[in-house]
């Protein structure tokens, strides 16, 4: 077995065993990096040298010495944090968000830039300035997005466990595209501090990992309140990992009626339905559940979702930082910039969000918005009276090709259905390898828990993960 | 022609709090630094940073609030005001929209009536609500084009609305005084229009006396001083009436105050009025503020001056006018204080304050508490005139010595021998030349004009240059004048 193969956890063993060789395990994911990545297209800022010149220093804490991949819309200090997107390009925070500097406290060394959608709008990770991301598994397809290149990088063994972020499912449906385990913690649970906002009332930050143990590691390094992030939550933080190994015996696991409907692809959902037969071998109970409002929530997330981008994004106007078209004035210098820096999706959503914050259309669209997502949150309330855990697909289909879907928004956004729900809640959600379409590639399930339960999905997920085994199979590269 | 017409004058006026560290990150808010020094991923709106509120924000906002009569939201919740500007770094103001920490509540101003007398009326408050101040834009001293000063964004403001119930220039006036007395008492703000920490708009129309509806309004920017916005209002309703006269429509529109020009000009009209697209701030959680805690802040509420113009009314036995305006003024209301403790007598403090003193103030142009009269050294120079060692007149002459020098009223005196006169002797023989040499007025005295021995008065004051004591001179010279009175009957 190959260095850049191991797992968090046993990265983290091997260097506590032995810090020595913390050096060796990163030139050996530096080499993967060198000689797959050409052909993925996973990073879009990775520094050899300042890679380099750290390899060797002495670390301390839960990960220590272990290198951790960051999605590119987290800052990072002294080290340019683009969104993938033009307009930020040559922009050098000053600042570490507070996840990062939490992985640095614990010893984790930040190790590369992950491609994503730009600013984290898209499903494909086909929007970023930087071009695509191709999936680890078949290079035709995309890796899902928007977190991608997050989840192609942990996929294809040049990341030992990756940061991504998640407004709409951006971490699951990519998790799901590429067969490894992403997480969308409780909003509140990770600071948002350095996260470059999409939808402020929705966005999380979690982990993309191998494996359901590497998700309740990182979690116990990330979750936790944050006094510079007023929305983050003083809730006490369980250790996760507590919660491995335990079997799922009385569980009860909803079945969301209208999860199982058209639209939903039948390889998906033959290996959702096996999924649901493993829990119930494993001593689960199993029933149906209603989302009245599910029908909804696409529409809601695209009206709130989009006012908020609408209004977090203004501030990319060439004044203070990033990329500025020079102008003979300040109005030219503004419709330049925007015009130039801003790629088409961004466009799309930040003209949709203006719309609907405007004088006479606000109690149209967004004031209606904001109802109808509290009524999804009192169907998840309803639901979670009976059940512990909600199960069904994470995406409707398997990945699709590169291009597909590029010139098909609205096809594009229903890539979203299942996961979209989870953010207008609140709730935590993680999308976990549950099997392969018949060309080869993976198909997840999500499971679904209340706020603040974080527990049960990694007590049912590493429970499952142990019986189906998917995470040991692994791309060719 | 009689003015047919009235304005409806509303005002905002943006007050910067007092507090340590801005609204929303822990930066600084001390005026002068080098720009940008005062600034943090926060304040500088960089991507991923996020607001925190400073609870000392909120409670200076709701102290205002209560003292203006105010009810205080119990649920404080911020909303983003979207626009574009280089001097706003995130392209949206965090500033409270339809629910401000503070509304419905009333501000007392005196208004002179036209009879010379004045009234109190009642001012309604809208409401008052928090925000961040933008940056600002440098456009001279500076190299090539414009540069941006951060410091001043995320500075805490809060925005004093009143109801259009001001109906003159002179009473908009009289109800920033008044407003300004009320912030100073809290000691939330330093109210320095110079240095941008208390800014006034005006909105005004004007409409037929008789009329209830509201003209077309017209907003009014860039006062610098009080008398400024009086002006600018002046100016503005006689640009109104002329229009309207003519037969023009009135415009809704922002104006600026030119004030060397003394003239308000257009910036921008109706049509291209901003859509700020007001949403609820989503890094800010909507949280509630409990009754026990705004009963607190309501009991650690200094005395203000509604309160300390009775008191001054009832304790030093001051007009209420007196007492006014002695008490709009903090620093002029303990300065009157501080100079009766000294055991002078409060209505000869008030008059001496409100004369001489003030005069010599606004001469210089200097705040009260940098007068180089000291209370006590005021209060030496009144107890002078109050045991007779000299006259009410050669105080006004020892007065502007004193705030020249720095001397004490009573070294100038020693001095320049300036004793007033009260050896009853020399007085008489003075008494009687002056009734000798002025016959003529003392035929008018007894033939029934009594107010003519001020006259007399005055002689006697000739002669001791000054330096006798009026009250006994006139003592004097009724016992004279009726001896002789007697002597002739």
């Amino acid at each position: 077995m190959e260095l850049y193969q191991l797992t968090l956890k046993q990265a983290q063993e091997l260097l506590a065993k032995n810090p020595g060789r913390k050096s060796e395990l990163i030139t050996a994911l530096s080499n993967r990096l060198k000689n797959v990545d050409p052909k993925i297209k996973a990073y879009i800022n990775f520094d050899s040298k300042r890679i380099e010149s750290q390899k060797n220093e002495k670390a301390k804490g839960l990960l220590a010495g272990v290198p951790i991949s960051i999605k590119d819309n987290i800052v990072t200090q002294d080290w340019e944090t683009t969104c993938a997107s033009k307009i930020l390009k040559g922009f050098i925070p000053p600042y570490d968000a507070t996840v990062v500097r939490k992985l640095r406290e614990a010893g984790a060394l930040i190790f590369g830039k992950c491609n994503m959608d730009e600013f984290a709008f898209g499903s494909s990770c086909e929007t970023s300035c930087f071009g695509p991301t191709h999936n680890p598994w078949n290079l035709d397809y995309v890796p899902g997005g928007s977190s991608g290149g997050s989840a192609a990088a942990v996929a294809s063994d040049i990341a030992i466990a990756a940061l991504g972020s998640d407004t709409g499912g951006s971490i699951r449906q990519p998790a799901s595209f590429c067969g490894v385990v992403g997480l969308k913690p409780t909003y509140g649970r990770v600071s948002r501090y350095g996260l470059v906002a999409f939808g402020s009332s929705l966005d999380q930050i979690g982990p993309i990992t191998k494996t359901v143990e590497d998700s309740a590691m990182m979690m116990n390094v990330l979750a936790g309140h944050d006094e510079r992030d007023s929305t983050s939550a003083n809730v006490p933080v369980p250790d996760y990992t507590t919660f491995l190994s335990k079997d799922v015996k009385g569980l009860k696991i909803g079945l969301p009626k209208e999860y199982f409907v058209k639209g939903l692809d039948p390889e998906v959902e033959k290996a959702v339905r096996q999924a649901v037969k493993v829990f119930q071998d494993l001593g689960a109970t199993c029933i149906e559940v209603n989302f009245p409002h599910m029908k909804y929530a696409v529409a809601v997330y695209y009206i709130v979702a989009v006012a908020e981008a609408s209004s977090n994004l203004g501030r990319f106007d060439g004044v203070e930082y990033g990329f500025r078209h020079e102008s003979a004035n300040l109005r030219d210098m503004y419709f330049e910039t925007r015009d130039q820096g801003f790629g088409a999706e961004a466009k799309r959503r930040i003209l949709l969000g203006t719309f609907v914050l405007s004088a006479g259309y606000y109690d149209a669209y967004y004031l209606k918005g904001l109802k109808v997502r509290t009524l999804i949150k009192q169907d998840f309330d309803q639901a979670f009276q009976k059940v512990d855990l909600i199960l069904g697909p994470t995406a409707p289909t398997p990945p699709f090709k590169i291009g597909e879907k590029m010139n098909d928004p609205l096809s594009m956004y229903l890539s979203d259905i299942y996961t979209i729900s989870a953010n207008l809640a609140g709730v935590p959600a993680m999308s976990l390898p549950c099997g392969f379409s018949a060309n080869g590639l993976p198909i997840g399930m999500q499971l679904t828990a209340k706020p603040f339960d974080e527990g049960t999905i990694f007590r049912a997920a590493s429970a499952y993960e142990a019986t189906a085994k998917w995470h040991e199979k692994h791309p060719k590269l | 022609m009689t003015n047919q017409y009235e304005p409806v004058i509303g005002l905002e006026v943006h007050v910067q709090l007092k507090t340590e560290s801005k609204i929303f990150c822990s930066c600084p808010t001390q005026f002068g630094a080098e720009p940008n020094q005062n600034t943090c991923p926060v304040c500088l709106g960089l991507p991923g940073s996020l607001p925190v509120l400073n609870e000392r924000v909120l409670e200076l906002g709701i102290k205002v609030g209560l003292a203006l009569g105010c009810q205080i939201s119990s649920k404080i919740k911020f909303d983003r005001k979207n626009y574009f500007y280089p001097d706003l770094p995130k392209a949206y103001q965090i500033s409270q929209y339809d629910m401000p920490v503070a509304s419905k509540g009333s501000l007392a101003v005196e208004v002179k009536q036209d009879n010379n007398e004045f009234i109190q009326k009642k001012i309604g408050i809208t409401r008052a609500h928090l925000e961040e101040d933008a940056g600002k834009l440098l456009h001279e001293g500076v190299r090539d084009g414009s540069w941006v000063d951060y410091n001043r964004a995320g500075v805490p403001l809060l925005e004093i609305v009143s109801e259009p119930d001001l109906r003159s220039p002179e009473e908009a006036f009289q109800y920033l005084v008044s407003l300004k007395a009320i912030l100073q008492y809290l000691d939330v703000s330093d109210c320095n229009m110079e240095e941008g920490s208390l800014r006034c708009d005006a909105n005004v129309s004007i409409r037929k006396k008789g009329e209830t509806k509201f003209g077309t309004k017209v907003e009014i920017k860039n006062m610098n001083s009080f008398r400024a916005v009086q002006k600018a209002l002046a100016y503005e309703i006689k640009r109104q009436t002329e229009a309207v006269e003519n037969g023009e429509k009135i415009s809704q529109e922002t104006r600026l105050w030119n004030e060397s020009k003394g003239q308000t000009f257009s910036m921008r009209s109706k049509e291209y009025a901003h859509d700020y697209r007001y949403f609820p701030e989503p890094d800010l959680v909507p949280f509630t503020v409990s009754t026990a805690r705004i009963e607190e802040l309501r009991k650690s509420l200094p005395e203000l001056p509604k309160a300390r113009i009775e008191r001054f009314h009832k304790e030093y036995g001051l007009s209420e006018y007196d007492a006014y305006v002695l008490v709009s003024d903090k620093e002029l209301g303990d300065y009157f204080e501080s100079t009766v403790c000294e055991k002078v007598s409060p209505k000869l403090a008030s008059n001496w304050i409100q004369s001489e003193f003030l005069a010599l103030v606004n001469k210089d142009g200097i705040e009260i508490k940098e007068a180089p009269i000291k209370p006590k050294a005021f209060a030496g120079l009144l107890k002078l005139i109050e045991d007779n060692t000299v006259s009410g007149k050669i105080a006004k002459d020892i007065f502007p010595q004193m705030w020249a020098t720095g001397a004490s009223a009573e070294s100038i005196v020693k001095e320049q021998g300036l004793v007033q006169v009260t050896d009853t002797k020399l007085l008489e023989e003075i008494a009687d030349r002056v009734i000798k040499s002025n016959q003529k007025t003392v035929d008018e005295i007894r033939s029934g004009k009594p107010q003519a021995i001020g006259f007399l008065v005055g002689q006697v004051m000739k002669e001791t240059k000054g330096k006798a004591n009026p009250k006994l001179i006139n003592e004097i010279l009724e016992r004279k004048l009726a001896s002789l009175g007697h002597g002739k009957a």
